[in-house]
């Protein structure tokens, strides 16, 4: 650390240790680049309503697809998490909540509101039936 | 000597010579994306199902058209911005910065015309 030029602040997981508001945050990033991948597959699905019943149908074939199931309840994590935690940056951007101890309960609110959201969106959507 | 102002030799600088004029639409963008995306959500789960009909006729509702176009349309930028930001992180070499910042936009906004296309296609009801 004599060398002047590292004097500057560095993030703390390239500074010293590895925390979970780390892996929040890298959390942040990676879901925001799924929702761009699963952006596809929602244009997907409207230019498919949009060619027709014959498209359409072959469309919910796709989406009935075990691994697209896995994918689309990905994407709905990736969804809440990055609402969720999108939030917590807009309140940050305020200026309020960089408390240590504010900032750790604001994850885990956002990381298992996300859970919670996205077990019971895939609840209501199995309980009525018909998800495809 | 020069007669500029410190704040007026600053003024929309930045790292990309556009001020905040990035962050400041990501932030805007996100605020009515949590709104949308909300919407988005409730609406799908009080459809009856996801079948051909059902989907259509709800998509047909013009208030339903147009949220859905500005969803698509705010999503697409939202992601643009973002995307950006990690291109500009992770892609050292400028020239392929450049490259891959353009082939991102333009997929971008492919995928924006032809959401929309296809939402207004169903709401003026030229769908055979």
């Amino acid at each position: 650390m004599s060398n002047p030029k590292h004097q500057r602040p560095l993030s703390p997981f390239m500074m010293y240790r590895w925390q979970y508001t780390n892996t929040l945050s890298i959390l942040h990033r990676a879901t925001g680049c799924a929702l761009s991948v699963g952006m596809l597959l929602f244009v997907y699905w409207l230019v498919a309503a949009a060619s027709g019943a014959e498209a359409y149908a072959s469309a919910q074939q796709v989406f009935a697809h075990p691994l697209t199931r896995i994918a689309l309840i990905g994407f709905s994590f990736a969804f809440f998490y990055h609402l969720m935690n999108g939030v917590r940056h807009l309140v940050w951007d305020t200026g309020h909540g960089f408390e240590k101890k504010q900032a750790r309960a604001s994850g885990w609110i956002a990381f298992l509101g996300a859970l919670a959201l996205t077990a019971f969106l895939w609840f209501l959507l199995c309980a009525r039936g018909g998800a495809a | 000597m020069s007669l500029r102002s410190p704040v007026g030799k600053v003024l929309g600088l930045g790292s990309a010579g556009e001020g905040v004029g990035h962050w400041w639409t990501q932030r805007i963008s996100s605020v009515a994306l949590v709104l949308l995306g909300l919407w988005f959500v409730f609406a799908l789960l009080r459809l009856p199902d996801f079948g051909y009909a059902t989907v259509t006729g709800w998509i047909a509702s013009p208030y339903n058209a147009v949220l859905l176009s500005l969803l698509i349309g705010t999503m697409v930028y939202h992601s643009l911005l973002g995307v950006q930001v990690v291109v500009e992180d992770y892609v050292g070499h400028h020239g392929w910065k450049i490259v891959t910042m353009i082939g991102l936009s333009f997929l971008h906004y492919v995928l924006a015309a032809l959401g929309i296309f296809a939402v207004l296609r169903i709401a003026f009801g030229s769908v055979a």
